[in-house]
């Protein structure tokens, strides 16, 4: 089917008509950007019917096929719950934007990242095939960096991202692994087709290495511990993103990832053990984290890291039960979690503030607010008739009926729940109770899109909860090939009285006395921060800086700034290769019979050239140095007469006189010689001078033993009359052989004459010097 | 006379070398021309040396016969010499320049660009 085809790619096609837009005219339609979410949520409504049948919506294009990466599609329960999760909250937080962002100057690049994330979500959720569900992956991943670093002027948001992105990053690199592993293990990228090959998961030799990088994954984004604290860092991002991303989507595709291969590893024991373990830990954790937090967004990113640890664990039971109640509690804490994040940002956007400490009393300026608080802060708590009561029912169930050690992870999750219970009070409750502090000032009135959005996701958590068939059908129904074979649990508010009602009631009140008398304050935040240097934040980070200080003393040793220090590592290796080769190989031997004989001119021509290098390198006179120099050029002129180049010695008297002339005027102006190296610099400068030539020499009295290769003198000998009519060789080769090459040299030389006239002639002004 | 002239290339590198660690600028740039002399003098050996005769066609001949000088070597050097005129000169300026404006010649201090205000 090829709409369907065009529904996945429609957010990307839709990001870059954005940009065709242009921020000036964004400004004025912001509100039409919610039309691609609004409608991608109708598209996937109206499949629901035909979906929860049990047909499967697929699309199949080949994209790489020498590689097995194809546009392969596939909508089944599970995609199709998630998909309405991603365009339903995305509708909401896409309207939600248009008036909390209202006017900022980076809008339009705010909704081309969220209309992205969209996308790479759906088709995270959508593919099945692994390699561009990695891709996918990778693009949340991305788009999250972008969101989360925001307000790139503030250092600390970029820092957010770059710990989020560097958590993520790592496990989408373990998400390839897992990919290609079991690609190769099962001859298929298909997802589906990897079922067929069930012995790979459940006891192949590779097998725990693929659990391995399955759960590196599913933990780093889903923010399992000890990979949690990307999460409460993204908190950085504007709110909105904190709604979509980082608590009703994109930190649920590790959940996504888990539960789409828990048919897979159904065979196998390790694979919910450990997620038992880890989701049961995260949620302990996270659940007392929300006791010491201030920043209403803090606690809500330590209660999401709660719930994504209750899902973990919930996955982690293995029962078709417990199964069932990990994608209804996916449910019940989007809409509750996201509702409550909205709650936040609307009351920050409002009051200007996000510290409970200073927060409160706030009913009467935003009484809908309020309202939509109340009803999150009870699907939260799990109070009857919310579906969080329904959610927290199921939980309870399957601990009971857990074929491991009920009692103990039934009493975790107790626990934990009373927290939830806690963290909701406080968010949702808190600000609007009691009486308004005198430093929070007037409140205006909010547009009425800020408090109708979070209005619409804590109804649908009352509806849902007092109308729960209608969620029992979406998605509990064959929603993993794990649940077909047991009947799933029939979805109801009233179960009568029994053990779970029970739990459910020593939940909630012990819920409400912690938060009556427990009241968040800086200090106990002070406290629990003596003990940030053990936990896995400050650990990876230090971790993190020691790299840093590893590459920043390395770079500083070999690209230290001073150009000597280049000069000297380049001789210093090469010194060391040419040292090797002849202490290794020494073939330093004299053939005396091809040596030509002195003459007396020769001699003296040698003598001055040696006088004219020491004065030039040891006078102390820049004058003295500059005539060494020019001697030393005319000696070379010398040395070309004898050995027959005429035209070499011709040029180099030329250009030596030249230089020498030009050298006097300029240096005439300049200070002079200051002795700025002391003793022991020379000295090693010397060494590694002299060793260098040293070697060198031996190097090419090596050479010469050798024969040289004559074909291409050769050629210029017999062609130089015959094919370019000239008798002097050396100007035939450079003017008509090679006559390009000097072509470029005199534009080269052009360059340069032009460079040295414009620098003779620029006369700055003072403020440019 | 190989030989000598291989110890000499030797000690041209050796001088250009040294002069070019220094820190004064002027120097770095004498330091250069010494060893462009040096690279000159060690392909000019790379090519054979053959004493006073110049690779020059005779007269009444079509092609060079016998022994001659190897002009490949001469026509790079050749190259080479005016190319570092071309180089050479556009560094002096620049350092006269450099001077004019910074107030120095010690490259020790002209490694940030920070404090060219």
């Amino acid at each position: 089917m090829t709409l369907f085809l065009y529904v996945i790619l429609a957010p990307f096609l839709f990001a870059i008509l954005l940009f065709g837009i242009g921020q000036q005219n964004f400004k004025r339609i912001t509100l039409l950007a919610s039309i691609l979410p609004i409608a991608l949520f109708g598209y996937f409504l109206s499949l629901t019917p035909t979906v929860i049948n049990g047909d499967v919506l697929t699309s199949f294009t080949e994209w790489v096929p020498s590689l097995g990466i194809n546009l392969d599609f596939r909508l089944d329960n599970l995609a199709l719950l998630f998909s309405l999760l991603i365009t339903g909250v995305g509708s909401i937080v896409f309207l939600y934007t248009s008036q909390y962002l209202k006017g900022h100057p980076k809008l339009l690049r705010f909704y081309i990242f969220l209309t992205v994330f969209m996308g790479a979500m759906i088709g995270l959720v959508t593919s099945n095939n692994i390699l561009t569900l990695f891709i996918f992956w990778e693009l949340t991943s991305i788009s999250s960096f972008f969101l989360i670093s925001f307000n790139n002027t503030e250092a600390s948001s970029r820092k957010s991202a770059i710990i989020a992105l560097t958590i993520t990053g790592l496990g989408g690199l373990a998400l390839l692994a897992f990919a290609v592993l079991a690609g190769e293990l099962t001859g298929t990228y298909s997802i589906a087709e990897m079922l067929q090959s069930p012995e790979v998961f459940a006891n192949n030799a590779y097998t725990s290495y693929l659990i391995l990088f399955l759960f590196l994954a599913a933990f780093t984004k889903s923010a399992q511990f000890p990979f949690h604290f990307w999460l409460p860092g993204a908190m950085k991002a504007p709110t909105p993103v904190s709604t979509y991303l980082h608590s009703a989507t994109m930190v649920k595709a590790g959940i996504y990832l888990l539960l789409r291969f828990t048919p897979h590893f159904n065979g196998n024991e390790s694979f919910f053990i450990i997620l038992l373990f880890v989701g049961g830990f995260t949620m302990l954790y996270a659940a007392i984290n929300t006791l010491f937090k201030t920043d209403l967004k803090g606690i809500l990113a330590y209660s999401t890291i709660g719930a994504l640890g209750i899902i973990v664990f919930l996955i982690g039971i293995g029962t078709a039960a417990s199964i069932t109640a990990a994608i209804v509690f996916i449910v019940v804490h989007a809409l509750y979690k996201a509702s409550l994040f909205l709650v936040t940002g609307t009351i920050d956007h409002q009051a200007g503030t996000r510290d409970i400490t200073k927060l409160g009393g706030l009913r009467k300026a935003l009484l809908p607010l309020a309202i939509a608080g109340f009803i999150a802060a009870l699907s939260s708590g799990g109070f009857p008739p919310t579906i969080g009561f329904i959610g927290k029912d199921l939980i309870y169930e399957s601990t009971l009926n857990a074929s491991i050690n009920p009692t103990l992870l039934t009493t975790i999750a107790v626990i934990t729940n009373i927290f939830m219970v806690f963290a909701g009070l406080i968010v949702g409750v808190k600000p609007f109770s009691g009486s308004k502090p005198e430093s929070l000032g007037a409140i205006k009135k909010p547009h009425f899109i800020l408090w109708l959005m979070p209005m619409l996701l804590a109804a649908l958590s009352l509806i849902f909860g007092l109308f729960p068939q209608w969620v029992e059908v979406l998605f509990t129904h064959q929603i993993t090939p794990l649940l077909t074979s047991v009947e799933s649990p029939h979805l109801a508010i009233w179960h009568g009285f029994n053990l779970i009602l029970l739990l459910s009631a020593i939940t909630i009140i012990s819920g409400i006395i912690i938060y009556f008398f427990w009241k968040p304050n800086h200090r106990k935040e002070q406290q629990i921060k003596r003990i940030e240097y053990l936990s896995p934040r400050s650990i990876s980070l230090q971790f993190a800086q020691l790299f840093h200080n590893t590459s920043y003393f390395l770079t500083r040793v070999f690209q230290n700034g001073y150009l000597r220090r280049y000069i000297m590592i380049i001789l210093v290796l090469l010194t060391l290769v040419f040292g090797i080769h002849i202490f290794i190989n020494p073939r330093i031997f004299l053939s005396l019979k091809d040596i030509k004989a002195l003459n007396w001119n020769e001699v003296v021509i040698l003598f001055m050239m040696l006088i004219s290098i020491l004065f030039t390198v040891f006078t102390k006179s820049r004058l003295t140095a500059i005539a060494g120099m020019g001697v030393l050029g005319y000696t070379m002129c010398f040395i070309f007469v004898f050995y027959g180049a005429p035209d070499l010695a011709m040029t180099q008297f030329s250009i030596d006189t030249l230089t020498v002339i030009l050298f006097v005027l300029v240096v005439y102006r300049l200070p002079k010689y200051l002795k700025l190296s002391n003793p022991t610099n020379r000295i090693r400068d010397g060494i590694i001078a002299t060793s260098f030539g040293t070697f060198l020499a031996f190097t090419i009295i090596e050479i010469m033993n050798e024969t040289p290769v004559k074909s291409t003198t050769a050629f210029y000998a017999e062609n130089a009359y015959l094919l370019a009519k000239g008798k002097n060789v050396v100007n035939v080769i450079l003017v008509d052989f090679r006559g390009f090459d000097t072509m470029i040299e005199v534009s080269v030389l052009s360059i340069a004459a032009i460079g040295v006239f414009a620098l003779l002639k620029l006369h700055l002004k003072k403020h440019e010097k | 006379m190989e030989i000598l002239l291989a110890i000499m290339t030797g000690v041209l590198y050796a001088a250009g070398i040294y002069l070019i660690l220094r820190r004064s600028l002027v120097k770095l740039i004498i330091g250069i021309v010494i060893l462009g002399n040096g690279v000159n003098l060690l392909i000019f050996l790379m090519g054979g040396l053959v004493k006073e005769r110049p690779p020059l066609i005779p007269e009444d001949g079509k092609m060079l016969e016998g022994v001659f000088a190897d002009p490949v070597p001469q026509a790079l050097i050749l190259t080479a010499i005016v190319i570092s005129f071309g180089l050479q000169s556009f560094a002096i300026v620049l350092i006269k320049r450099a001077y004019k404006v910074l107030k120095t010649d010690d490259i020790d201090t002209l490694n940030k660009t920070d404090d060219i205000t």
